[in-house]
């Protein structure tokens, strides 16, 4: 079988005029898709190996490359895309299930983009966010029904909580999935802006422990790298049962990217492949949650929120109340179009439901039930700019996780390649020669303008809506319209309709 | 003095500074493919040592005490007293060689690109600015400061 | 009334109000439920809720006097009630939570109903109108009172109705509001799953269960109410002692979504005193002058030389900054 029927998805484009052949392109390309042919002088390229990643393009002294689509044109037909026909090609060639990185790339309803915000005119004055102080501070954790009080003072100290300075946390992606480098950026900007990063289910790289009180540490079905001062390392712990783009299935850290590093923070032995289970093989039921919580909870002597994540499917209102009452301070739930670092491409763009009407049905369902005060409420998958994040809290969301946006700011370019190792960008990588290219001092300064940035964003729309403290946006539903949408939609969301 | 410092732990091996390097010394400093196309293309004075995964750009470490200065025979290797920036008088410097085999840290090479001079980082001292490879490393792998 | 009327340009004809405290001495151990009825059929079928949840002492229209700017009034009752002990006691609830469910029952269940008053020795007298004119409908200068809170209203969000003019009462509550909160829909989903029913989508409805909520179902004292509803910046936090720093910060914690925002000023009264608010950045104007043991609160300070033309002390609050005014002889506003 010599006729490989996979066609190449980019053509490289190299203005001859341009190309100096310095050879920059070939040295930066981990698929070998440049070439220095020695015997003409000159660098030339494989079209067929460029996996859109753009290192060449973004390094190349002269401007002289660009990647394009493939032209090649399959005879049009609705049913048979050219995506169906070469992901057919591969499996039969290959037998295996079709993998990928990142989020779905399917055209779903975005619902963010069918919701508008509202702004003061006349009869309520907007805020100008230079002048006026506008506060994003959020406190995530379990929230007692009431104070007690004696002569002003507090009698009883209040639950363990994580106090943000934005409303923005960095999602759960393990040492593993991504490189140390990734995470030392995103713990560094974390503690520079005042926020957390999640450690994901890879363990806490011992280099990282002195940004705990920034951290989040996972604890997830294959229990890697999680011990006693683990849990205790972090200023939270959260139960990862399910992720946004793979609901229902556990993880697989390919052996050839657990190099030492990686297992000693996994507690795994070097080249051994790392499989999350499916479930927790603990938690069969609610209440093996609730056990699993209180075991956390007593490990780190009630001085860590728990947090428990899972993935948006159809239940998850349902779902969602039970981990409240099974005694959750967090709740935090992942999208369907949320991102990852491996994933089967049919999971990923087929299972679960989206976001914001996961949140809307969370939210009014805990709302209902008299305990959405309880907990806090965090969201993900697919945040991709700070309206997002305005509208999120809008619906009822206390705040949110970003992950791909962080990897963007990273220099990410979402070629959805994570699952290969082979990142150019040196994030989703275990390579010590790609890991490199990623300096967390440029990394934590870019992951951290990225949340200021998003947090003057937040404030110039707060003020515009004549709300001065994030708090007053939640749940506020009002301040939401939506355009585009049906009945049912706007049902579920909560939401009037642009003109009502 | 300030020097150019290489972070080997975050050197992506590109070799732009190379690149730089060599359209800085070249016949047309401002255009980096005439640089490349036209006239002689002279070596780069900044040079990528590479072990994979470890890398990192090496220069003229512009030494107090320069040993390059006391082995050149035609006086070309001069050390500013000034600055302390070393540079070959290459009008002076008649290709013995002498430097490369002084040189503690191989920072020194041979440019027959036209007539046989060594060649040698000047810190881009004719421009009074950042080193080009500095300016240009995209990952912040140079630095140029004064550890003194 | 007088004080009010020289607002006459900040209000459009669509709302006036006032509520008095004191005004039912006779009565003072009942509960004065005053309502609007859009017909005699509405008034029949409610009043077997009433019937059947109180003891109705007294039954009988409210006397009005015709006024040619206030046309098409409802049908306006007053009952003085007490509630049915067996009834509280099957429901589970307070004394007060029962009046306030029955109140939230009629006024989000039974159609063309709306009890506008619902204290002991107090009322609400309100509708569309300038409020000059609906003092002068009600015959408002027959009544005697200790405390007197006076609206009008320009609305903007809601269509200017009878229920909606201020003040909004619950209980021995009535408040009083100027300006537009942008935190409406957060206040307000908290509220309901605490049994609070936002029939009326009016600001005034919510400040007023929010203060409901947190002084008599929370136990908070004034100050801390205060502090929730118009919470000190977390840089003003910041530079508190540790003790109230802690107060403080579990307040914004906890009832975070309490703070009301955007531009109000207030005035909150209860058969104690009053309580006089403007939001935390003072988007709103609010003056207040004492003479005496009066004291006065308005939006602008000639509605206070209106009627006390020589006022010993006038000063603008800060935003955020509670003026409180109690009887004599108490020291709590509840």
């Amino acid at each position: 079988m010599n006729l490989n029927y996979a066609m190449p998805q980019f053509i490289i484009d190299r203005n001859r005029d341009r190309c100096i052949d310095c050879k920059v392109c070939v040295n930066q390309c981990a698929n070998e898709a440049h070439i220095y042919d020695e015997e003409e002088g000159r660098v030339i390229s494989d079209d067929s190996r460029c996996i859109g990643c753009h290192r060449c393009v973004a390094l190349c002294p002269t401007r002289a490359l660009s990647v394009r689509k493939y032209p090649l044109e399959y005879r049009e037909h609705h049913t048979w895309t050219a995506s169906d026909i070469d992901l057919i090609y591969k499996q039969a060639a290959s037998g295996g299930i079709l993998l990928t990185g990142m989020g779905t790339d399917k055209n779903y309803r975005i619902y963010w983009d069918h919701l508008l915000l509202n702004a003061s005119q006349v009869t309520n004055p907007s805020i100008d966010p230079l002048r006026e102080p506008m506060e994003l501070k959020t406190f995530l954790g379990r929230k007692p029904d009431s104070l007690i009080f004696k002569n002003g003072r507090l009698l009883e100290e209040l639950p363990p909580q994580l106090e943000l300075e934005v409303p923005i946390m960095f999602s759960a992606m393990s040492f593993g999935s991504i490189s140390l480098n990734a995470h030392k950026s995103l713990a560094r900007a974390a503690e520079e802006v005042g926020t957390f990063y999640n450690t994901g289910e890879g363990g806490l790289h011992r280099d990282l422990y002195r940004y705990g009180n920034n951290t989040i540490v996972q604890v997830a079905s294959g229990r890697f790298g999680v011990h006693q001062g683990y849990l205790k390392a972090g200023a939270a712990v959260e139960i990862k049962i399910g992720q946004g783009a793979k609901p229902g299935i556990g993880g697989h850290l390919p052996g050839e990217k657990v190099g030492k590093e990686v297992s000693l923070t996994r507690m795994i032995p070097m080249g051994s492949d790392a499989i999350s289970p499916a479930p927790h093989h603990d938690i069969y039921s609610i209440e093996d949650l609730r056990q699993l919580i209180y075991a956390l909870k007593e490990a780190t002597n009630y001085e860590r929120p728990v947090s428990v994540k899972i993935a948006a499917v159809h239940n998850v209102a349902a779902i969602a109340s039970g981990i409240a009452r099974a005694g959750a301070d967090i709740i935090a739930i992942d999208g369907f179009r949320a991102g990852t670092g491996a994933t089967p491409l049919r999971t990923r763009d087929n299972v679960g439901i989206p976001i914001e009407l996961a949140l809307a049905a969370v939210d009014f369902r805990l709302r209902e039930e008299g305990i959405r005060n309880q907990v806090s409420l965090v969201i993900g998958g697919s945040i991709r700019n700070s309206a997002d994040i305005v509208k999120a809290i809008a619906l009822g969301a206390d705040a949110v996780y970003i992950g791909t946006a962080a990897l963007i700011a990273l220099g990410c370019h979402m070629c959805q390649q994570c699952y290969t190792g082979k990142c150019n960008w040196g994030i989703a990588t275990q390579d010590p020669n790609l890991v490199k290219r990623l300096n967390p001092d440029i990394g934590a300064k870019r992951a951290a303008n990225l949340l200021r940035a998003w947090a003057h964003e937040i404030k110039e729309l707060l003020g515009g809506m004549g709300i001065n403290a994030l708090e007053s946006l939640r749940g506020n539903r009002l301040m939401l319209r939506g355009v585009n949408l049906s009945e049912k939609e706007l049902e579920i969301l909560g939401v009037k309709h642009a003109g009502e | 003095m300030k020097r150019v410092y290489a972070k080997e732990d975050v050197c992506a091996g590109c070799k732009l500074c190379e690149v730089h390097c060599i359209v800085a010394h070249s016949e047309y400093p401002g255009d980096i493919i005439k640089a490349f196309k036209k006239g002689t293309r002279p070596v780069s004075r900044v040079i990528v040592e590479e072990n994979r995964p470890i890398s990192f750009a090496l220069q003229c470490r512009h030494c107090d005490d320069a040993p390059c200065t006391k082995a050149c025979i035609t006086g070309a290797m001069h050390r500013d007293p000034e600055t302390g920036i070393v540079t070959n008088r290459e009008e002076r410097c008649v290709g013995c060689w002498t430097c490369i085999l002084a040189c503690p840290f191989g920072a020194i090479r041979r440019d027959e690109t036209g007539r046989k001079v060594a060649s040698k980082c000047d810190l881009c001292s004719k421009t009074d600015g950042v080193p080009v490879c500095v300016a240009n490393c995209p990952n912040d792998a140079l630095i140029f400061e004064d550890r003194n | 009334m007088k004080s009010i009327a020289l607002m006459h340009e900040r209000s459009n004809g669509l709302g006036g109000g006032f509520a008095a405290y004191g005004i039912y001495p006779e009565y003072a151990d009942h509960y004065a439920m005053h309502v609007f009825y859009d017909s005699l059929s509405h008034r029949l079928t409610a009043e077997e809720f009433i019937n059947e949840h109180f003891d109705v002492d007294t039954s009988e229209m409210i006397h009005t006097r015709r006024v040619k700017t206030i046309n098409n009034p409802p049908l306006i009752w007053r009952y003085f009630v007490q509630p049915k002990k067996t009834k509280i006691v099957s429901s589970g609830l307070t004394e007060e939570d029962y009046i306030v469910a029955c109140v939230m029952k009629i006024n989000s269940c039974y159609e063309g109903a709306y009890i506008f008053s619902s204290g002991k020795n107090m009322g609400a007298f309100k509708g569309v109108g300038y409020p000059e004119d609906i003092g002068e409908f009600y015959r408002l200068d027959e009544y005697k009172g200790y405390i007197w809170t006076a609206h009008g209203r320009f609305p903007t969000n809601t269509p200017g109705w009878w229920g909606g003019a201020h003040p909004f009462t619950l209980l021995d509550w009535s408040i009083v509001h100027n300006g537009e909160i942008s935190s409406y829909d957060a206040n307000r989903r908290f509220l309901e799953m605490f049994g609070y029913k936002c029939t009326l989508q009016t600001d005034t409805e919510v400040i007023t269960y929010i203060f409901d909520y947190l002084m008599r179902k929370q136990g908070l004292s004034i100050d801390l109410t205060v502090a929730t509803v118009a919470a000190p910046l977390w840089k003003e936090i910041d530079r508190m002692e540790e003790g109230q720093k802690e107060t403080i910060k579990a307040l914004r914690t906890v009832y975070s979504s309490l703070l009301v925002n955007g531009p109000f000023s207030i005035i909150l009264g209860t058969r104690n005193g009053i309580v006089a608010l403007n939001d935390r950045i003072k988007l709103r104007n609010m003056v207040a002058a004492t003479k005496g043991d009066f004291l006065y609160v308005a939006s602008e300070e000639s509605g206070i030389r209106e009627i006390c033309p020589d006022p010993e002390k006038v000063w603008v609050p800060k935003g955020g900054e509670p003026v409180i005014g109690l009887l004599e002889g108490v020291n709590q506003i509840i």
